[in-house]
């Protein structure tokens, strides 16, 4: 029997050990990204408060337990106490996370209650989801387009396609025409569907919103940085559910308000060969 | 133990051959139909997760084609929670229910067997739909509209095996309250009734009160496809989001429905094992009840994505987050418990301990996910996969496994192979970790669920989650092992184990065909609950 | 096999049970294959109905049979009156449900489409000039225009018998209670006509309202949500009419005592549990 254990509690070890070798060398994302606007700061700051104070009560919480494991076994010699209730310690244990609870649910109310307010903006697009593709229209620019995976993913994408998937650059997160906005300004998203439920995700955005058909949900954001920013559709949405990716390209007003200019010249065309 | 076998003239023993499993009203017999069914059922839902996590090992396509994966998910849900977990834990109802309060059966034996046997009939028609043109339904277990009504062939049968789910479980909850409301020896007051009976008793109100909504909500999707009702169509008036308040003002419950028998099995073990009385018993009845009241006003915390208003988002967001108290409560208790007892580390216990430790890891990341603003990060990525399955696998599943493990002499009458048992318990708890603790970081990583493929940055935890996942079903082997050689062991006493309470261990072991005729007056106090 | 009155009585086996699982089995493939467009999926589903009506009668049979002969103690009546209550508990919530539906309906979604709330966009720009109001077959006018069904007239009268069913299915009680088995009789069947005339008159009124009013199970959300309530209820109400036929039929066999009656009690909860949601509804779905 504990050789058994022995051996168990071994190879645990040794598995544990390869866990965090490789670990170590693969640049793995362990964490939620603390993402590119305000709010996303603020929702990952929610976020790794509460883990923390889940660590916490897990130390005391598993402490006890392990302590007592150790012991109150009766391979030591420990004879049973016979107590069964304490009142004192029942109002103790139900107090106590009844506060951590409150110190926890001020600041996420506040950040909720930002992220709601979504008057105002700059520019506004509505997003429409559709199988398999995102449609996007900008209100007041007049530009319109599609955009769905980009090919080279959909080449690889397929059983035996005989493409290796690590040979593609980001494989099935990249479209062939990114949602370009510019740094710094409000951009509201007015979300709904053609078909079935889709959700925006953009995980550095800290923005996910289903687009559902008939209804209209905004959210917004103000990016404070360029870049390119992935995501992907959150919604179970049929089969090409993993095959409906988010692009978003941030950058500045002036390269912004370029964009918005060729798509105007380029707009007719355009129009006409999605169609 | 001659209040066990009186009157042997009244009672014929069981029938033979086929007829008995038939016919049967016997509880010992269902609650064995119901354990065996659901075993069958975790190994299918089980096979169809490895189908998932064998896709899911390495990036690209290699298996499934994506229609046939999302069958897979939907189908895995499915079977594993109405076929394989709540099915067990009726059917632990059924065995332990009637020898824990002294009850000569179950109050409605014919109802008893018919709760069974709708179900091979419900699975039967759920399984089948894999044959038909257009595949299973593959709209996920929570089969939101518009997307499930864009299931084929399959869709009517989809949500009359549903209606028949139901039917079974609102047909044995019903038996369960009637039995515990209706049965108990005379002095067994409610306040005395073990932990086990107790949950059961607040799961099976859940049930009724929860299933028939379930049943109104796919009715509802019916009419839709069917009839041209627009329950979930904005255009006449109603709205896709309805359908997910109906399915989670169920599916809500319908989780607690699968931990609070969890919650009671524990309670049974830990005591045994440290040789001291449960902490807190009737605190642990009150904590059990608030979760089961609460239960019902936090379902929309899984939609805080679908707009809804502040006010409402407020409300969930507090009210799912006051659970994590009475629950808390519940984790101290059995720390109480075990603290300064005198433990030894039998099967069932291990498989206890492990649920304590690992439910709570699941139950720390519920609270984050409860977090709204969070939540919106989290919300459909593998994150909240990995919440659930540490609250439903090392939560439900270990509990279940320590249930058997723990009564397995009282049913055989011989004690399991204990090497074998702790072999299962250690290889579980590693792969099971190994399978679904990666998934917290594929989820914070931004991985969404439901998908067949996916961008080569999450390659290396995928790769871990599905080489645990194959070696958590190996390890389930040991199991069947265990339970095939489970008449070979040396004879078990009545008392099995060195210092247990209740009622089911003042009787012979193997329990006999029919364990009380007359009510067991004495012994409840005297021998059980001195 | 002789049964101590004072021991509860567990029956030995029955093969109703796995007959009402052969039932549900066709039932269920029937309308599956039926509601997919096979013909044939009917008939499988009339078999179904058939061996269901077959088990119901002997499994109801082989109870009463079994009652008459004594074997039921106390005990096992009470646990007969329990099960009676949560399945009557199961009912309520199945109605929940819809009534649920109704309530999100009328105060959130179309409010919404209206443009109430956070969603002053998806009024803009999907459902641009639509008022909400109630009743209503939504921004899109599906099924067209219709006629709403007040509350006076037929849903005014049938509300009134089914009061009077309530007050007469008690006089039976009272009647029973103290042995008056003439009076018993008499209001049981009048109770059991009530209740028929109930669901003749609401044929007469969906007929009403398919032919004149264009009030349609495809009328939008008002005529899901008035269709769906008011047909599971008109369901019920036949169930129990034809409950309460039995009952009296059994009545008139010379069936239970003055303290041993819980299949007439049943029935009769059952029946003011369809009265009860029938209040709901006259509320609810005609008047406000
Ligand atoms: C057995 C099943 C089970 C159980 C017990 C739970 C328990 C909890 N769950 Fe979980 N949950 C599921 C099954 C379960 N869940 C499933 C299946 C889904 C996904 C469905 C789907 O989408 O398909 C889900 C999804 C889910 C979501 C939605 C996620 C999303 O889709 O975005 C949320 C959000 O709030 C949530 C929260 C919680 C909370 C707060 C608890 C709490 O009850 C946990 C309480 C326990 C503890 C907190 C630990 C012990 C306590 C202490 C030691 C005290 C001190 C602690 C503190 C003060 C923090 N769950
Ligand atoms: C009680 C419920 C329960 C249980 C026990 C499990 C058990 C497991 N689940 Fe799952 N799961 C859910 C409930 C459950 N799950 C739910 C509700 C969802 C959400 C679905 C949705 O999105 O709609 C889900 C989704 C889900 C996903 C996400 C799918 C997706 O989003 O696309 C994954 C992926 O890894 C997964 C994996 C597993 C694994 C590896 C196990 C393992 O623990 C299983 C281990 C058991 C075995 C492996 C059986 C042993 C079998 C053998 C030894 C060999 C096979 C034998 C033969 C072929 C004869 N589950
Ligand atoms: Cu679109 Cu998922
Ligand atoms: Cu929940």
């Amino acid at each position: 029997m504990t050789v058994i254990n022995l051996m168990l509690q071994k190879s645990f070890l040794s598995l544990l050990g390869l866990i965090f070798a490789s670990a170590a060398n693969a640049d793995w994302a362990l964490n939620m990204p603390r993402g590119i606007t305000e709010l996303s700061a603020e929702t990952y700051d929610l976020h790794m408060m509460v883990f923390w104070w889940c660590v916490a009560i897990g130390v005391v919480v598993f402490g006890a337990m392990i302590i007592s494991l150790f012991m109150h076994r009766k391979s030591r010699g420990a004879k049973p106490a016979t107590f069964s209730h304490s009142t004192s310690a029942e109002v103790i244990w139900t107090i106590i996370p009844c506060i951590i609870l409150l110190v926890m649910a001020v600041p996420a109310a506040e950040t909720m209650i930002r992220l709601e307010d979504s008057r105002d903006p700059d520019v506004s697009i509505v997003i429409t989801g559709y199988q398999w593709k995102w449609h996007y229209k900008y209100q007041d620019e007049g530009v319109e387009f599609y955009s769905s995976l980009a090919l080279p993913s959909v080449k690889a994408r397929f059983k035996e396609s005989g493409v290796d998937p690590f040979s593609v650059e980001n494989y099935l997160l990249e479209v062939d025409r990114p949602l370009v906005v510019p740094k710094g300004r409000k951009v509201r998203l007015l979300m709904t569907s053609n078909d079935v439920i889709h959700s925006w995700w953009v995980p550095d955005l800290a923005i996910k919103k289903d687009a559902i058909p008939g209804i209209i949900n905004e959210v917004w954001f103000r990016a404070t940085e360029t870049g390119t920013f992935r995501g992907q559709c959150a919604e179970l949405c049929g089969k090409d559910h993993g095959y409906m990716p988010i692009v978003v390209e941030v950058v500045e007003p002036d390269a912004y308000q370029a964009w918005v200019d060729t798509r105007h010249a380029g707009g007719a065309q355009v129009a006409q060969m999605e169609n | 133990m001659t209040t066990a076998v009186a009157d042997a003239h009244e009672h014929h023993g069981p029938e033979k051959g086929i007829k008995r499993w038939l016919f049967t009203t016997n509880h010992k017999d269902i609650g064995t139909m119901y354990l065996i069914f659901s075993l069958i059922m975790f190994f299918a839902g089980g096979a169809m997760a490895l189908v998932i996590r064998s896709e899911l090992m390495t990036p690209g396509l290699q298996f499934v084609h994506p229609e046939f994966f999302n069958q897979m998910t939907t189908m895995h849900a499915l079977i594993m929670v109405f076929g394989a977990v709540m099915p067990a834990f009726v059917g632990l109802a059924n065995w332990m229910i009637p020898m824990m309060i002294g009850a000569p059966d179950m109050a409605l034996p014919r109802m008893n067997n018919w709760s069974f046997w709708i179900l091979p009939v419900a699975f039967g028609i759920l399984l089948s739909t894999l044959l038909m043109p257009g595949g299973a339904p593959a709209s996920g277990w929570t089969m939101y509209p518009p997307i499930v009504l864009q299931t084929g062939v399959a869709f009517p049968f989809l949500i009359f095996s549903i209606l028949l789910m139901g039917l079974s479980s609102i047909m044995g909850a019903i038996n369960i309250i009637v039995t515990i409301l209706n049965m108990r020896a005379p002095d067994m007051w409610l306040l005395k009734m073990p932990m086990f009976v107790w949950t059961w008793l607040i799961t099976a109100y859940l049930l009724i009160a929860v299933m028939p909504v379930f049943a109104g909500a796919v009715t509802m999707l019916l009419t839709d496809q069917f009839f041209g009702t627009s329950f979930f169509l904005a255009a006449g008036g109603g709205d896709p989001v309805m359908f997910q308040h109906i399915f989670w003002f169920f599916g809500h419950p319908e989780v607690y429905i699968m931990i609070l028998p969890a919650f009671g099995v524990v309670s049974e073990i830990i005591p045994t094992f440290s040789r001291k009385p449960l902490f807190g018993h009737d605190s642990m009845v009150y904590a059990a009840s608030s979760i089961a009241f609460l239960s019902f006003i936090v379902w929309a915390h899984h939609m805080f994505t679908v707009g809804m208003p502040l006010s409402g988002q407020m409300f969930f967001m507090f009210a799912t987050m006051l659970i994590a108290v009475p629950t808390g409560v519940k984790v101290f208790n059995w720390i109480a418990t075990m603290w300064r007892g005198a433990m030894t580390f039998e099967t069932p216990m291990l498989f206890s301990l492990g649920f304590v430790f690992l439910f709570t890891i699941g139950g720390f990341s519920g609270v984050m996910l409860a977090i709204a603003p969070a939540d919106i990060q989290y919300h459909d990525s593998y994150f909240v996969v990995a919440h659930f399955h540490y609250v439903l696998v090392p939560g439900s599943i270990f509990a279940l496994m320590a249930g058997a493990y723990y009564w397995l002499p009282k049913w055989t009458g011989h004690m399991y192979n204990e090497t074998a048992g702790k072999l299962h318990f250690w290889m579980s708890t590693i792969f099971v970790n190994l399978t679904f603790f990666p998934m917290h970081f594929l989820g914070l990583a931004g991985m969404p669920r439901r998908i067949p493929d996916y961008s080569t940055q999450f390659a290396d935890f995928n790769w871990m989650a599905s080489v645990g996942a194959i070696g958590f079903g190996l390890s389930q082997l040991i199991f069947v092992y265990v339970l095939l050689t489970s008449k070979k062991g040396e004879k078990a006493t009545d008392r099995v184990w060195e210092a247990p309470r209740g009622l089911e261990w003042t009787v012979p072991s193997p329990a006999p065909y029919h364990t009380f005729d007359t009510p067991p007056v004495k012994r409840v106090s005297e021998e059980a609950f001195e | 096999m002789s049964h101590a009155p004072d021991s509860y009585y567990v029956p030995h086996g029955s093969h109703w049970p796995i007959v009402g699982s052969i039932g549900l089995l066709f039932l269920m493939l029937g309308v599956s294959t039926w509601l997919n467009g096979a013909d044939a999926g009917f008939w499988v589903m009339m078999a179904g109905v058939g061996i269901m009506v077959i088990m119901l009668a002997g499994w109801f049979g082989t109870v009463i049979n079994e009652s008459v002969h004594g074997l039921y103690n106390a005990q096992v009546d009470k646990s007969f009156r329990m099960g009676m209550f949560w399945f009557i508990f199961s009912e309520v919530m199945f109605f929940a449900a819809f009534f649920g539906a109704l309530f999100y309906a009328r105060n959130m979604s179309v409010p919404w489409l209206g443009g109430d709330s956070n969603n002053f966009f998806t009024n803009l720009l999907l459902w641009e000039g639509y008022e909400s109001t109630w009743p209503t077959n939504g921004p899109g006018e599906v099924g067209g225009d219709y006629e709403v069904m007040g509350p006076f007239g037929l849903p005014l009268i049938n509300t009134a018998i089914l009061l009077t069913s309530s007050v007469t299915v008690t006089i039976a009680h009272h009647a029973l209670i103290s042995g008056k088995r003439a009076i018993l009789g008499t209001f049981l069947a009048l109770t059991a006509i009530l209740g028929f005339i109930f669901v003749y008159m609401q044929a007469v009124e969906y007929i009403e309202a398919y032919e004149h009013m264009n009030l349609k199970l495809t009328s939008g959300i008002y005529g899901s949500t008035f269709f769906m309530l008011t047909g599971f209820h008109g369901m019920h109400v036949t169930i129990g009419a034809i409950m309460l036929t039995i009952i009296w039929l059994r009545v008139v066999k010379g069936h239970f005592t003055p303290d041993k009656h819980f299949a007439f009690e049943a029935v009769a909860w059952y029946w003011h549990f369809v009265d009860v949601v029938w209040v709901g509804l006259y509320v609810f779905v005609y008047w406000m």
